[in-house]
């Protein structure tokens, strides 16, 4: 790491988009407009697995008002046996997924769309198309899904050799599972299960673009990836990309699930038919149904270990439900289970299962969470069973550094064991509990762990010098949760002036270069690098100007505290130079200052957390409350504090609704029965306490600031830890999620 | 159908619309009035992104018609702040972190403004379920808790 001053890296200031944002100015995706704007509808199937013999639109397009009808047919075509990979997608499943081809495949699948004057006649233009489906069993829950004679959702996919909803597997391992398992002096060996649960981003999809005259495309949206975006739109329609506008809209809130797109690629093919610009806007409905979710799960772990907490075997088999297509995040829980200890007999096998539900998406640290609300509750037991702290036994099992990943990698910094002393030294840990406060109230305590990759990929900024002497940059990626503010951090304190001074943007893919996708944990990690090598190379150009009007050599001048100055006594006497100066005198002195650096960044190491919990069990009604929360997480360097602790809170707060109250629930012909918020519980304001964020920096040494992604890892403890905590109060273990009222009062009236 | 002739106060400015019987206030706010600082999470009164004062009371704008404005006064994120001077409850909400995405913090802001006209000093609890209808899905609620009880502390110490 740099050794540098830390005047603005640290700083807790104000972001650069936060007076939009606190006073309604700010632009979301459904905020735009266009002149002679028409309004988008999507048709949606009303069966959860039937297969289209055909759709009439005439009906539709004859109707007064209606400008455009599309369906799949005018979608570039992508056939099932050729895989397009676009990223970790396949665009032969973001087709069919955007819109039904062969079948409608899940309650809600797009199936067609209409293009009208406003919303009213694109509604009843919808209702015109006649669709002629064969209706079909459907299969939603896992284990109905892989049964023998279960509906096949696509008759091309086979596993081993047979008509299978099985798309795929993974397996990683390591060593001799079972030797490992004949070396254990404890084994312990259990099945869980979770649901499907939402991301719950505020802000529906929506979208506004413009198929122009000339065949010029733009489009203003949300996304985590305004390149994605392009890519994704190009594919389906056709159109070069350099045709292709993608305008970054604020974005309220995506957690993984606006990495693909529903909408873009629709609404520039009704405006290529339309001649006008279009205008779509999901409902809740809409997103609840047919956009995410998260994978529901079926998990088998089992875990041996030696008397004396050494952990020797752990095999883990993942039943993740994909939803309609493949797509199962499968690289979590078969990854990320038991990756933050040395186990060295590991056999874990994930299953990407298909079935009629909306395809899943990408949702915070994906996979890991379910992985390791099985494999945390399983070490929780295995502690209890051998009368060790469970904290000091993940201490004692910790993966050090040079150990061998069996995801592959081998671990640089390994800071897994300090997420767990911050925990076990904390005050939170050693606290007494009360575990009986009150008749019919029990209490408890619990801890988990949990591992995420983290990512690094590419990122493209652009610093440039305004000719009044401030600075500018534009980074290439939609900032969900305060990276401009951690990046105008780095700027103004690598450039030496106030923060004030810098002003972050982002750019369209049209005016910055390529910038992967705000995904990962990745964001603040790669474009800090970018934006400091940036820098790096502004200030060269600084004081290469400041060397020309010295008339010097530009190796004798330094950068210091926003101003050029010689290096030495031998450099000469001069009287500093500001960057306001420099800039004044940019032109004559050969031309604008700025520079773009683009590059594929490397060096993101993986984050750890560990969570405590105490909840609190009203046993007659069910009801679970947590009473104090403590996440401590390694950050290698908190750019901006405030935005870092507000991923670790809000991670959290994601995971007790996960843990606790969330859930899709679906009637007998396979239809989400809970597709708003009032019945789709997320936790609300009162439903929470404090969550007390342990920010541990301890700097990674492959990045120039030291940062390590910070936006996943906190999802992934909060269920197994919850789940601990609820056992330490009731002494009854839950392996089914969530832990909701009606659920706990059943397994507390349950004979066992 | 004709449209409903629609005259109101908002953010202290009167104004007429004409609309559909069947309008909500949010289409109507969002939509021909063009302010956009109102947001729609659900339209169905569950996530408070929609939040509006009538009268002084606090809204989900996406569950009242359009022609229950008449001769009302309607209160909005765009008036929260006074000309270019932000409320005490947006500064100190930029101060310390209160947001993340933004989607739901004018409806938060709104929320939070009324639940302090009404209890000038709330403890955490009071606050929590003050804001129990905003749904907020980024923050974890944590620092929005403590720049609402932060904000009320220097409202009460300005007010003496």
């Amino acid at each position: 790491m740099n050794e540098m001053s830390t005047k603005w890296i640290g700083a807790r200031t104000i972001r650069p988009d936060g007076a939009d944002k606190v006073t309604g100015r700010a632009q979301y995706s459904a905020d735009y407009n266009m002149p002679g704007m028409v309004w988008g509808k999507i048709l949606r199937s009303p069966h959860a697995h039937a297969a289209i013999r055909s759709i009439d639109t005439s009906k539709a397009e004859a109707l007064p008002g209606v400008k455009a009808v599309v369906t799949a047919k005018d979608m570039v075509s992508f056939p099932v046996d050729k895989a397009v990979a676009l990223g970790i997608q396949d665009m032969r499943w973001m087709a069919r997924n955007m819109l039904a081809h062969e079948k409608a495949l899940f309650h809600g699948h797009p199936i067609a769309a209409v293009a009208a004057i406003n919303e009213q006649v694109a509604a009843e233009a919808c209702k015109l198309i006649v669709v002629d489906y064969e209706v079909l069993p459907h299969a939603i829950e896992i284990e109905d899904a892989i049964k023998p004679d279960a509906p096949i959702l696509h008759d091309f996919m086979k596993h081993e050799g047979k008509p299978s909803n099985i798309a795929g597997t993974m397996v990683l391992k390591a060593g001799d599972i079972e030797n490992g398992f004949a070396e254990a002096d404890v084994v312990v060996e259990r099945t869980f299960t979770t649901r499907p649960v939402h991301q719950g981003y505020i802000e529906p999809h929506a979208c506004t673009v413009s198929y122009a005259a000339d065949g010029r495309v733009t489009i203003w949206s949300s996304s985590q990836g305004q390149f994605m975006v392009r890519a994704m739109t190009s594919l389906l329609t056709g159109i070069p990309q350099s045709n292709i506008r993608a305008i970054p809209a604020e974005i309220g809130g995506g957690f993984g699930a606006k990495t693909i797109v529903y909408l873009e690629p629709v609404a520039v093919l009704l405006s290529k038919k339309s001649g006008r610009p279009v205008k779509i806007v999901m409902s809740r409905d809409d997103v609840q149904r047919a956009t995410g979710p998260a994978p529901g799960s079926l998990m088998t772990v089992k875990i041996g270990a030696k008397k004396d907490g050494t952990l020797v075997a752990a095999k883990g088999d993942f039943y993740l439900q994909a939803g309609c297509l493949p797509g199962s995040p499968l690289r979590g829980p078969v990854g990320c289970s038991f990756a933050a200890y040395a186990i060295p007999n590991v056999l874990s096998t994930g299953y990407d299962v298909v079935s009629n539900r909306s395809k899943v998406a990408a949702y915070r640290a994906p996979g890991a969470p379910h992985g390791a609300f099985a494999a945390e509750t399983v070490l929780d037991e295995i502690a209890e069973k051998l009368g060790l702290d469970p904290l000091e036994m993940r201490i004692r099992n910790s993966v050090k550094p040079g150990d061998k990943a069996i995801y592959g990698a081998v671990f640089g910094d390994v800071t897994f064991t300090e997420t767990v002393d911050a925990i076990r030294k904390h005050p939170h840990y050693k606290a007494p509990l009360d575990k009986n406060p009150r008749p019919g109230v029990k209490r408890g305590r619990g801890v988990a762990s949990g591992f995420w990759y983290n990512a690094g990929g590419e990122s493209s900024v652009q610093v440039n010098i305004t000719e009044d002497g401030n600075v500018v940059v534009t980074t290439g990626h939609p900032d969900v949760g305060g990276s401009r503010a951690s990046i105008a951090n780095v700027v103004a304190e690598l450039i030496g002036i106030e923060h004030g001074r810098v002003n972050v943007i982002i750019g369209d893919t049209q005016t910055i270069g390529f910038s992967n996708l705000t995904g990962g944990s990745r964001v603040t990690f790669a474009s800090a690098m970018v934006a400091t090598a940036s820098c790096e190379k502004v200030i060269g150009q600084l004081k290469d100007r400041a060397a020309k009007i010295w008339k010097i050599d530009a190796d004798a001048v330094k950068w210091e505290d926003g101003m050029a100055l010689p290096a030495g006594d031998n450099a000469g006497k001069f009287p500093p130079l500001s960057l306001k100066e420099l800039a004044a005198k940019a032109n004559e002195m050969g031309g604008p200052i700025g520079t773009q650096v683009q590059l594929n960044t490397t060096g993101a190491d993986p984050g750890f957390a560990t969570h405590c919990v105490d909840v609190e069990v009203d046993v007659d009604l069910g009801i679970i409350r947590v009473l104090r929360y403590t996440a401590a997480q390694d950050v290698g360097r908190a750019l901006h504090p405030s935005y870092v602790e507000g991923q670790i809170q809000g991670g959290v707060v994601q995971g007790i609704g996960w843990a606790l109250s969330e859930e899709y629930l679906y009637d007998k012909n396979g239809k989400v029965d809970n597709a708003t918020f009032l019945d789709y519980r997320m936790p609300v304001c009162s439903d929470v306490p404090m969550i007390e964020a342990l920010v541990i920096e301890i700097p990674n040494s492959k990045h120039p600031q030291g940062v390590r992604g910070v936006g996943e890892a906190p999802i992934v403890p909060p269920l197994a830890a919850i789940a601990n905590a609820v056992y330490d109060a009731l002494g009854k273990r839950f392996f089914a999620l969530p832990m909701s009222p009606p659920k706990v009062t059943e397994r507390l009236d349950a004979a066992d | 159908m004709a449209k409903i002739h629609v005259s109101t106060t908002i953010n202290g400015e009167p104004l007429e619309y004409l609309c559909d019987a069947s309008a909500s206030m949010l289409d109507i706010l969002r939509g021909p009035l063009g302010l956009t600082g109102t947001k729609e999470g659900c339209g169905t009164g569950d996530c408070g992104a929609c939040s509006v004062t009538v009268d002084g009371r606090l809204m989900c704008s996406c569950l009242m018609l359009a022609v229950e404005a008449e001769g009302k006064q309607i209160g909005t994120i765009e008036g929260m702040a006074q000309g270019g001077e932000l409320h005490p409850l947006q500064q100190k909400f930029l101060e310390m972190a209160a947001l993340q995405c933004g989607i739901c913090t004018p409806g938060v802001l709104i929320s939070a403004r009324s639940l302090l006209e009404k209890n000038p000093d709330p403890t955490e609890e009071e606050v929590r379920f003050g804001l129990a209808g905003n749904l907020c899905r980024c923050t974890g609620y944590d620092k929005i808790v403590r720049a609402v009880m932060e904000t009320a502390a220097e409202m009460r110490e300005a007010a003496r």
